[in-house]
């Protein structure tokens, strides 16, 4: 089990935290000029690095916020915690 | 060298020293018609089918760790054809009738045993669900029926059904061509029969990068140097996307840890399979007597074929639920595999948009069931250059067109 350190409440045990994919994906500003291949790419393609990757977790049995981290893949080293860039 | 009933007596005189071995550890040619990459359980049946039904046997199959190493000998074996929608029920149940005959094909017994397999619902909702799909499932000719928690009990006498816990049990489906097989075999099967017709299985050799010019593959760059290759198939199941992104492709998929465990082996308890979506585990006895048990997925992604303890604990809890008889059972292993998930749960097949560069993945938490079918549509994909009719809607391009095939009831396991 992870130790996660949400930004608000410190290091707690992953069972409150739920995770929510890829960070920092950005929503269309423009919706209306996008094409299929670009909806394709927002909606459904993530990133899936074997390594260091940027994820959304949000402290669902805690504070209930939701911030980002960065992890690494193989060895779930979590090098950082961050609420904002 | 063929198995037979005097094959076996002959062997037993020389007290089995002198069989010879499955397959070849050939070095790797300068050159392939055909690459295939990932000596799993589909790789491998991709490779038996171009040299077998297209005559295409300048093949080679390169696999980074040691054959079968991956998913297809971490899995809880069980092979149904029960999907919802037309596109997934053609190629799964192409996929059964392929198991149905396949020790006599490949020469090698890979023990399948059609035992039955039910889908449990505990609430409203799935009977709803599955009774939809019991309907689907006959519209599209498999075997399908639906039973009532009392039905469900004379089919198998040790789940509990009654009415006072959690998620009590309602009814389940029934599909009784379904059961499990034995996973070594399978892949065992296909590469010693593919090597016989020719194919080089490398082991060991993991691939690094891709020859790209002019917009079409030339060829892999691996461990153990550059091979070239006329056409190459990406078949790396969790390593799917990392192969992708060395020829430069983003693909729908994320890897996720996935779970199973077994028990210290007991006599004969457990005569069928029972899969529960809504409270998450799937249960069968092995012929050693071991009770095979999957869980869940990790939610985070992973490459580390590890999960966590909390997910195999939650599954527990679903089991002991469903069996109360086992609670005194002791745990022997868990283990876990990197499934490659697709946002419909539904596998990729096809080509990608570099020229000769092909992908049969996204095969996730399901994917063994599919071995044969998955090989064969795939050989054909890859010997014509053009999707096999059942692989076609299952190619990339239905995340740009919105032609999804939303399989995550059918699939079983929740992600
Ligand atoms: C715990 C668990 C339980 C499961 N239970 C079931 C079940 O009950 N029923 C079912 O139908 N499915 C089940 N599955 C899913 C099923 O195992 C997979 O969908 C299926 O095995 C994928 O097949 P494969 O042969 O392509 O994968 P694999 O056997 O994983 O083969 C892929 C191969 O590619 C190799 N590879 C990766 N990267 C490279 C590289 N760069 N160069 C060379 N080779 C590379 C890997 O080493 C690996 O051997 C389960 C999976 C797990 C993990
Ligand atoms: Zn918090």
């Amino acid at each position: 089990m992870l130790l996660i350190r949400c930004p608000w409440c410190g290091p707690r045990d992953e069972t409150e935290f739920r995770c929510g994919g890829e960070a920092h994906v950005a929503r269309p500003p423009d919706p209306q000029a996008l094409d299929d291949a670009a909806w394709a790419e927002y909606v459904f393609i993530r990133s899936n690095p074997k390594g260091w990757f940027r994820e959304r977790w949000v402290h669902a049995a805690g504070c209930r916020r939701w911030f980002n981290a960065e992890r690494h893949t193989v060895t779930h080293e979590i090098r950082r915690t961050y609420s904002k860039e | 060298m063929r198995f037979s009933a005097f094959s076996l007596l002959r062997n037993a005189f020389t007290g089995h020293e002198e069989w010879p071995p499955f397959w070849r550890f050939p070095e790797p040619k300068p050159s392939y018609d055909v690459i295939v990459i990932g000596g799993g359980g589909h790789g491998l049946a991709t490779a038996y089918y171009l040299a077998k039904e297209h005559g295409i046997r300048n093949v080679a199959v390169l696999e980074r760790g040691w054959l079968g190493g991956g998913n297809t000998g971490r899995n809880t074996t069980i092979v149904r054809s029960n999907y919802l929608w037309d596109e997934s029920a053609a190629i799964y149940e192409h996929a059964l009738q392929l198991f149905e005959t396949l020790s006599e094909e490949l020469n090698l017994n890979v023990m399948l045993s059609q035992r039955g397999v039910l889908n449990l619902a505990h609430t409203p909702g799935d009977v709803r669900e599955a009774v939809r799909r019991v309907h689907a499932n006959r519209l599209n000719g498999i075997d399908a029926e639906w039973l009532d928690a009392k039905q469900v009990k004379d089919f198998c006498p040790i789940v509990n059904i009654s009415p006072d816990v959690r998620y009590p049990v309602l009814g389940a489906t029934l599909q009784r061509r379904a059961g499990v097989a034995r996973h070594d075999a399978v892949a065992w099967g296909y590469a010693r029969a593919a090597d016989a017709l020719g194919v080089d299985i490398i082991q060991g050799c993991e691939v690094t990068g891709f020859d790209i010019a002019g917009g079409r593959v030339r060829g892999v760059q691996t461990s153990k140097g550059t091979i070239g290759a006329g056409r190459v198939g990406i078949v790396a199941a969790g390593h799917n996307s990392v192969l992708a992104a060395m020829a430069g492709v983003r693909l729908p998929l994320q890897s996720h840890p996935l779970q199973a465990l077994v028990s210290e082996p007991v006599k004969p308890v457990h005569n069928c399979v029972v899969m529960s979506n809504a409270v998450h585990v799937y249960v069968s006895q092995s012929d050693k007597g071991e009770l095979v048990m999957g869980a869940g997925i990790d939610g985070y992604n992973s490459y580390a074929q590890r999960g966590s303890f909390h997910v195999i604990e939650h599954q527990m809890a679903a089991c002991l639920e469903l069996f109360p008889i086992f609670s005194r059972l002791r745990m022997m292993r868990s283990w876990g595999g990197i499934v490659d998930v697709c946002p419909d749960a539904s596998p990729i097949i096809g080509a990608l948009p570099v020229q000769d560069l092909y992908i049969n993945g996204g095969w996730g938490t399901g994917g063994f069931k599919a071995t044969p079918g998955s090989g064969h549509v795939f050989a054909w994909t890859l010997a014509k250059g053009e999707a096999h009719p059942l692989a076609k809607p299952f190619a990339l391009e239905r995340f740009t067109t919105g032609a999804l095939i939303d399989e995550h009831g059918a699939a079983a396991v929740a992600h």
